[in-house]
């Protein structure tokens, strides 16, 4: 443990013309679970997207593990160790359960490890299990998140990068896709940074909190301060 | 009776064809969202290099597998140094690309070879066997049914059982989310289109022995005719394009056998349009979810 798996200097990207971050710096040890919080349009997807180098910052600096993460391209990522689950959750609905975990693990050269990985996923998530031969569009929402997070997972990434995994979901799933994040981070070392709306249940397992406003980041405080400190909260989550 | 029998596997012979180019089209439709309308060009371009090494070595075969070859390595060309420079935003671009990719093969064709018919040879005879006295099919019509019999299983099984066809489908489906995976996705397009292409040649190399020989334009009504079995199998089905090119096959064997052969082109054109008014998506037209 010790140090940070993932740092942003002066990170700055958008579209076209457009920018949309703006200067923004992270920091998330190795390990932990970073959320990033802040309204629709605050530019949290746009950092996740730049992060994983599907938009191209134009201006900072991104260090994934020591070494700078610009340049690699997207189809490299999964193989230095960084898994992105993209926002609606990217299940492939033409594919089946099978195949859309089996793609997951395409890229690994160790057939033995890569088919080790699929098994505990399908233990992990035990409904996948039972749906094997069913079609990506024909999962409930709840599914589809467990696919796409066992699809992650088979890559035995060492960072997690999560769009929205609350979205569209019943609370109980979320309060349950939460919990096993947390656990994934303290049995297999994962660091995680998730973005997500729903402030409560992000913070309730997270680290640390990242507050993003208009593309920048506002506060970055340990997330026990942002739940409990009531004046902190009123001043940039509003509630 | 006899007619009606002989003009049956006639056409299912020829719609055999029919269906392997209609494959190919829709293998390029589904990974790029392009129909290739250069595919008539560049399956007459890998038949003239069969020619050329068939008159080398005078070995049929030599000839055939080198037809395939060129067919494989003309469609990634065609994909790497054509169309991935393509704006893809107008979907009218790649067609348009695709039709001036037709002139030019044909013009070099004509250049290097003559825009003159060249005999083409069949590996097996073309007079049909008797089965009790009616003459139903010879061995060559056996042949091309189970050369597209065989392609068309090894192209179920690559999509349907190994890891590139897996990757290629996720790939063809969700381009952004495979590149996340680990998927390469512009090499898979490239092998798309290789394959497509190599399908077609094989088309080409199954059907220019049966009609006037080689020649630039000797595909040209093929295309129309398995584009039209495309289009009726509904653009996104595999299953779709080996149907309505047998169809399309039956079709036209019972026109040219019962009304003449000039009609054949109308009798394409009025299926198409037929299809394109009635049923525009295909008889196997998924039902498509509305994108919000």
């Amino acid at each position: 443990m010790g140090g940070d798996l993932l740092t942003a200097e002066a990170l700055a990207a958008g579209y076209g013309p457009v920018p949309v971050l703006h200067n923004v710096d992270l920091r998330v040890p190795t390990g932990t679970i970073a959320a990033v919080i802040g309204a629709n349009g605050a530019g949290k997807t746009t950092l996740l997207r730049a992060l994983s180098g599907m938009l191209r910052p134009t201006a900072g600096r991104i260090v994934f593990d020591g070494r700078d993460l610009r340049g690699t391209p997207v189809e490299q990522l999964v193989r230095r160790g960084v898994a992105h689950v993209p926002e609606g959750r990217g299940v492939i609905g033409e594919l089946t359960v099978a195949e859309n975990l089996r793609l997951g693990a395409l890229w690994r050269r160790d057939r033995a490890a890569a088919a080790s990985a699929l098994d505990e996923v399908y233990q992990l998530f035990e409904p996948l299990a039972r749906r094997r031969r069913h079609l990506g569009h024909q999962l409930s929402g709840g599914e589809r998140q467990m696919l796409a997070l066992g699809r992650a997972l088979v890559g035995r990434p060492r960072l997690l990068l999560l769009d929205e995994p609350s979205l569209g979901l019943a609370p109980r799933v979320v309060a349950q896709t939460m919990a096993l994040l947390r656990q994934l981070c303290d049995d297999t070392g994962l660091t995680v940074l998730l973005v997500e709306q729903n402030v409560r249940s992000a913070l309730a397992v997270a680290d640390q909190g990242i507050v993003m406003s208009l593309g920048r980041v506002v506060l970055a405080a340990p997330a026990a301060r942002l739940r409990d400190d009531a004046e902190l909260r009123h001043a940039y989550l509003g509630f | 009776m006899d007619r009606f029998l002989f003009l049956t596997f006639d056409g299912l012979s020829r719609g055999a064809v029919y269906a392997a180019f209609a494959l190919a089209l829709v293998l390029i439709w589904r990974a790029g969202r392009i129909v290739n309308f250069a595919q008539g060009a560049m399956a007459v371009a890998a038949a003239y290099v069969a020619y050329s090494v068939t008159a080398v070595t005078g070995s049929y075969w030599l000839g055939f597998g080198a037809a395939l070859l060129a067919g494989l390595l003309l469609g990634a060309i065609v994909d790497v140094a054509v169309m991935r420079l393509v704006d893809h935003r107008s979907p009218l671009n790649p067609v348009i690309v695709a039709l001036g990719l037709v002139l030019l093969i044909q013009a070099v064709l004509g250049m290097v070879y003559g825009n003159e018919y060249l005999p083409a040879r069949t590996p097996f005879s073309r007079s049909a066997l008797a089965v009790g006295g009616t003459p139903v099919l010879s061995p060559y019509d056996l042949f091309v049914f189970a050369t597209v019999g065989v392609v068309g299983a090894a192209l179920v099984w690559i999509f349907t059982r190994t890891a590139i066809g897996l990757r290629m489908r996720a790939a063809a489906f969700a381009p952004e989310v495979s590149r996340l995976l680990g998927v390469n996705v512009g090499g898979m397009l490239t092998l798309g289109w290789a394959l497509a292409s190599g399908v077609g040649a094989l088309a080409a190399m199954l059907i220019i022995p049966t009609e006037l020989g080689l020649h630039p334009h000797a595909m040209d009504l093929v295309f129309v005719s398995a584009f039209t079995a495309a289009v009726l199998g509904g653009l996104d089905s595999p299953p779709g394009a080996v149907v309505g090119g047998l169809g399309v096959g039956l079709l036209l064997s019972y026109v040219s056998g019962y009304a003449g052969g000039d009609l054949i082109p109308l009798a394409v054109l009025a299926l198409l349009l037929t299809v394109l008014l009635l049923r525009p998506g295909g008889l196997f037209a998924p039902v498509t979810a509305r994108r919000v």
